[in-house]
């Protein structure tokens, strides 16, 4: 800068260095602009939702839209509950993604220590078996599935969404990692104090990856909760369907009608998830971010 | 109770018990299995065995009126002639391209963007909108985009209207309807390669990069021989799982346009289930799930063999 300030006539070097500056300041602030706009393209979708979930039914679908609520008409909300049996299905959501959450915590705790620290014949073929499952689509197994909980009779019935969503691979592989960052000195010192095998895994090991134990249930705690393939194959009976199935149905019904009552009960589907997802985003982000640095 | 009973009479009971390092061998060998059952057994019965399940019932006609027949390949000779099949396939295959190359873009620049920004609630605000749609059901996005949408009422066609678009036919275009989804899935999906590329660039150590500036690597020449290898990772992970999941496409159609107009966004999985669960049609279904499985198992070659000449491990 000095040597251009000494060779150039000022005036020159004045608008120079404004020129550096001005490059400077965009080079700083033009993408964060940039980001900014692009932010609010991202959410206005999920804003417009919720304020027009608020709107009078002749006010829904307005031109030029609308952003803000205007008339705070609450009554969508009830009506959602009118028009199909939203109360049950709330509860039916729940239920499914609750049996779903908890089965696969057990399950895959159990199994991912297995893997990760006790030693047995077999131990990396059933590995790779169980990585290799990770691989096959739910359509590619789910007319065999159908088939088989129609035999079973459990279908139109919440256990056959829960039971076959329990056994997880992914879940399984994650936990073993997480299970592998344990020092193995803890389980030395445990062996000493006289605690048997399931002392070591129970009292030890599985305090210790409770974060991991977070990361599956949040990301499974979500997956579930949004499902929508399954149901629409293996429940009949509106009153069996999860949340998912019930919005695919308020906005069949409404085709003519108001859209704010099917927005209603968006808005509602949303609650738990954003709840969930205020809670623990930071395993929620840890878990995606996790799938990628071993896989 | 029966503990001192078992040790007293010895036999199986004394053998796993054994206070000494073949006992705890064996006992944990033991418990190694029985911990792996639940999960082992259950993969089994729900994944693992239908998959040949599935391979097997392609062999036979079987509908509601008839009892299984076997075929051999009658499924899939009829399958191959069957052009609304050919289309959806295509539409499917068309749209992982699309959907794809899309998110996984975008995620890239806008990971880059957002990693620059220094200051830590700006970023936490960003980090969140992005991540947001990815929160909700895809039965959701479809019914919220279904209004979005809409070529006369829809938001979307009202601002675009005002910078001098033609309102566009979204939803009721075959020309247009595959790339709209397209665009409702990316809008959902960014967060997922968004998060996963920012995660990717904090782990890239600063030296690695400082050294990059010594050599003066800028711009575009930063980005193609710096960062996207040190990511390279990563991509290869949002490539691979975003495929995996864009081939399945289902609820985005199914709720919002029912795979018209005509068959222009009838997708693969659309017409499984249709063939399965409508039409009844067990084995025709399964044919179709088989494909499917190959569509996806051949990306995934292609996929992780192509990635031995440019993913690099740090």
């Amino acid at each position: 800068m000095t040597a251009n300030i000494m060779r150039d006539p000022g005036d020159v070097s004045a608008a120079r260095h404004r020129l550096h500056v001005i490059s400077f300041v965009a080079s700083k602030y033009v993408p964060v602009i940039v980001l900014f706009m692009l932010s609010i393209v991202i959410i206005a979708p999920m804003v417009w939702t919720v304020s027009t979930s608020l709107r009078k039914g002749t006010e829904s679908f307005t031109v030029p839209p609308k952003w803000l609520p205007t008339d705070l008409a609450v009554e969508n909300y009830a009506q959602v509950f009118e028009k199909v049996p939203f109360g049950r299905q709330i509860i039916n959501s729940a239920l499914i993604t609750w049996g779903t959450v908890v089965g696969q915590l057990i399950s895959a705790a159990l199994a991912g220590y297995a893997f990760a620290r006790l030693e047995f014949a077999g131990r990396e073929l059933l590995f790779w078996v169980v990585l290799a499952t990770m691989m096959i689509p739910i359509q590619a197994v789910v007319i065999p599935v159908f088939i088989f909980l129609r035999n079973l009779g459990l279908v139109d019935t919440l256990w056959s969404l829960i039971l076959p969503a329990v056994p997880t691979a992914f879940g399984t592989f994650l936990l073993r990692q997480y299970f592998l960052t344990i020092p193995i000195e803890l389980e030395e010192s445990g062996l000493m104090d006289g605690a048997n095998q399931w002392q070591l895994f129970y009292r030890i090991y599985l305090p210790l990856v409770k974060p991991g134990l977070a990361v599956l249930a949040i990301l499974s705690f979500n997956f579930h909760w949004n499902e929508f393939f399954r149901p629409l194959i293996f429940l009949i009976d509106n009153d069996n369907f999860p949340i998912t199935l019930g919005i695919f149905q308020l906005q069949g019904y409404m085709m003519t009608g108001s859209i704010a009552v099917v927005l209603s009960g968006v808005v509602m589907s949303l609650v738990p998830v954003i709840i969930i997802f205020l809670i623990g985003q930071r395993y929620l982000i840890e878990g995606i971010m996790r799938g990628a640095i071993k896989g | 109770m029966t503990t001192a009973k078992l040790q007293s009479g010895g036999g199986l009971w004394h053998w796993l018990m054994q206070d000494t390092m073949d006992g705890l061998r064996r006992r944990r060998a033991i418990l190694g299995y029985l911990f792996l059952l639940p999960t082992l057994l259950g993969i089994f019965i729900f994944t693992a065995g239908p998959v040949f399940v599935s391979f097997g019932l392609s062999l036979f006609r079987w509908n509601i009126f008839k009892p299984p027949d076997f075929v051999e390949l009658a499924n899939y000779e009829r399958l191959m002639g069957d052009v609304r099949i050919a289309i959806s396939f295509g539409n499917t295959i068309k749209f992982t391209i699309l959907a794809v190359t899309t998110q996984v873009s975008i995620g890239l620049l806008l990971a880059m963007a957002v990693h620059r920004v220094t200051q830590t609630a700006m970023r936490y605000y960003f980090r969140t909108a992005f991540f947001l749609p990815l929160l909700m059901s895809g039965a959701a996005v479809a019914v919220v985009m279904g209004y979005i949408f809409h070529k006369e009422f829809g938001p979307l066609n009202y601002y675009l209207g005002l910078m001098g678009v033609q309102q566009i036919p979204w939803k009721t275009s075959a020309d247009w309807v595959l790339i709209t989804i397209v665009i409702m899935s990316a809008w959902r999906n960014l967060g997922f390669t968004f998060v996963l590329f920012l995660g990717g660039l904090s782990n890239i150590s600063r030296e690695v990069l400082d050294a990059a500036d010594v050599d003066g690597a800028q711009g575009f020449r930063r980005l193609w021989s710096v960062t996207i290898p040190l990511l390279s990772p990563q991509i290869l992970f949002a490539a691979v799982t975003g495929v995996i999941g864009a081939v399945q496409v289902f609820e985005e159609p199914f709720i919002m346009t029912r795979g018209g107009p005509g068959n222009a966004s009838r997708t693969a999985v659309m017409v499984l289930y249709e063939a399965a669960f409508k039409n009844i049609e067990y084995g025709y279904g399964s044919a179709i799930a088989v494909v499917l499985f190959l569509v996806i198992l051949a990306f995934t070659v292609v996929q992780m063999w192509m990635s031995r000449r440019w993913v690099f491990y740090q």
